[in-house]
């Protein structure tokens, strides 16, 4: 029974972050989920600290709010001092990062927090996190809760403004010229990776968030041509990267979400690998339109 | 030479445009007339896109004002279509040919309004305006030059404006699409639509443009285009650069050789 609800926890996770994650890889984003699940970690301290329960809807609330925050600084250092994006990363993610460390170190004994847990996570412990319904009813894990309503939140998002995301990230300017709020959309979508990004790096930890905002995007941009397929696609090789890693790490008896960013990036590999076989072949000639 | 004209379609006044405290636009004043091919002309770095981006809102003036119709962009905004430089976007993007066309029917729709079959088929219309209906459920990844630049021209075309802003729609496109864009601007000229065009090939501006626009930095000379590209004006607009402009004076005579990517 553990291991169902472990796949089904990474399953959601993957689910999330995938989605999330090719709008970012489109927008040349891809690492801007690295930034802030590396930077929320102050705010986690924080919002433990207040809410005495790194598991209350406050830490995530309060967390997700920093990431937030953390793509408004970004975006001033790129936008404003006019350094470049990957440095403006680079810059924000390492010094929060930094600062919720010396932060726990400080406050160690009034939390139970401990940076190694957040940059690793530990998804085989989400299953006894239950959430125990009145008369002690066993309810299920209660990352299961979180993951699911995170997903209903971030497919609604994407089924109504598919047109808004798909137009603001193919042509900006265009989409400014007919009247959409491009930046309202960049913060809009920016909210949406913040608070994917807290509510699964609890599960699987910020390293492996990355790699699943990453890849089975990456991989799925391989192999489709539309960005509805893109989306599907990705999704699908989310939840197998996710099923596919947690019984590869009951197999070696390993980590689960270093077997399934292993898996993801075995995923990638070997699509591209597949691809480049069959372009070997000759391709049917693109005809000349007049 | 400053050419006035009544009802103006796009009227701009004193207009300031500058990037990091360096003007690019200095002082712009200009009126251009409806139902005309537009040309803006001038050299690299002489502020034609800047141009557009500022009456299409995209940059903040310093100074100056911009009327469109008489009235402010957001009050006429469904009536301008904005065709950006085809290398702004990028082309590996995963979307259909037709997806892109459809995108110029978001306009018309409102926030979290999906595209009706209405929608799809006015954009196959579009396409086919273009010659590129059998190329409708193509990934965009696989067109060359000039069938991209169609498909901007039919994304534009779906929005159904007035007021057409095309940036370079001629650079990196073969001789037919060149063929087919012009006549397809006359043609919509003729109908009443105003079409204002970003370029930098003067011999064929000559050709292709009821009104030109001399610009470097400030205006030099709106206008009928044989009053406009005249030896005069072009000296002063791409003024130091003497040994071209002898050329361009040639060129201008003879007409024998393309000076294409002069500036």
């Amino acid at each position: 029974m553990e291991t169902v609800w472990i796949v089904l926890i990474a399953s959601l996770a993957a689910i999330n972050c995938s989605l999330i994650g090719t709008y970012l890889m489109l927008r040349r984003l891809a690492m801007i989920g690295d930034a802030i699940a590396h930077a929320v970690l102050p705010g986690i301290v924080i919002a433990s600290l207040l809410a005495s329960s790194k598991t209350s809807l406050v830490a995530l609330v309060g967390a997700g709010s920093v990431g937030i925050v953390v793509t408004l600084l970004i975006e001033f250092l790129h936008g404003q001092v006019k350094l470049q994006p990957d440095a403006a990363i680079g810059i924000n993610f390492t010094w929060l990062f930094a600062l919720g460390v010396i932060l726990i170190s400080f406050l160690s004994k009034k939390t139970d927090l401990d940076p190694e847990c957040v940059l690793y996570g530990e998804i085989a412990y989400a299953p006894l996190d239950t959430w125990v319904g009145p008369g002690g009813i066993n309810l299920g894990p209660r990352a299961v809760y979180v993951l699911a309503a995170m997903l209903l939140v971030n497919l609604s998002f994407i089924l109504l403004s598919y047109k808004e995301l798909s137009v603001t990230t193919f042509d900006p300017a265009f989409a400014a010229t007919i009247g959409m709020n491009t930046t309202l959309w960049h913060y809009a979508l920016m909210g949406a990776t913040s608070y994917t990004t807290v509510a699964t790096f609890e599960v699987v930890g910020a390293v492996i968030v990355v790699a699943l905002l990453v890849a089975p995007p990456a991989t799925a941009y391989l192999l489709t041509q539309r960005l509805h397929k893109t989306l599907v696609v990705a999704a699908l090789l989310g939840i197998l990267t996710a099923v596919g890693g947690c019984y590869l790490a009951l197999w070696v008896n390993g980590s689960i979400a270093g077997a399934m960013a292993t898996t993801a990036g075995g995923l990638f590999f070997s699509t591209f690998l597949i691809q480049q076989w069959h372009k070997k072949s000759p391709q049917v000639p693109i005809s000349p339109v007049t | 030479m400053i050419q006035r004209t009544d009802n103006p379609v796009v009227e701009i006044h004193d207009l300031t445009v500058s990037y990091y405290k360096k003007p690019v636009l200095w002082d712009i004043n200009l009126c251009l007339p409806q139902g005309k091919v537009i040309g803006i002309i001038g050299p690299n770095g002489a502020g034609k896109s800047t141009l557009l981006k500022a009456i299409m809102g995209l940059v903040i003036p310093d100074n100056g004002y911009i009327k469109l119709f008489g009235k402010s962009l957001d009050e006429v905004r469904k009536q301008v279509s904005y065709v950006p430089q085809k290398e702004s976007v990028d082309w590996d993007f995963p979307a259909s040919v037709l997806d892109v066309v459809v995108m110029g029917r978001y306009a018309q729709l409102g926030l979290f309004q999906r595209p009706k079959k209405l929608d799809q088929e006015k954009a196959l219309e579009c396409l086919n305006k273009v010659s590129m209906a059998p190329l409708a459920h193509r990934q965009i990844a696989q067109l060359s030059g000039g069938q991209q630049q169609r498909v901007f021209l039919a994304r534009a075309l779906a929005q159904e404006a007035q007021l057409y802003l095309m940036d370079e729609p001629f650079v990196g496109v073969d001789v037919a699409t060149e063929k087919m864009i012009i006549d397809l601007l006359q043609t919509m000229a003729r109908e009443g639509k105003t079409i204002i065009v970003v370029h930098h090939d003067l011999q064929s501006a000559a050709h292709y443009f009821d009104w030109s626009m001399l610009l470097n930095m400030r205006t030099v000379a709106v206008g009928p285009t044989q009053d406009v590209l005249t030896p005069a004006l072009l000296q002063e607009t791409y003024g130091g650069k003497l040994t071209i402009l002898s050329k361009i004076n040639d060129l201008l005579k003879e007409q024998e050789v393309s000076p294409r990517e002069l500036t």
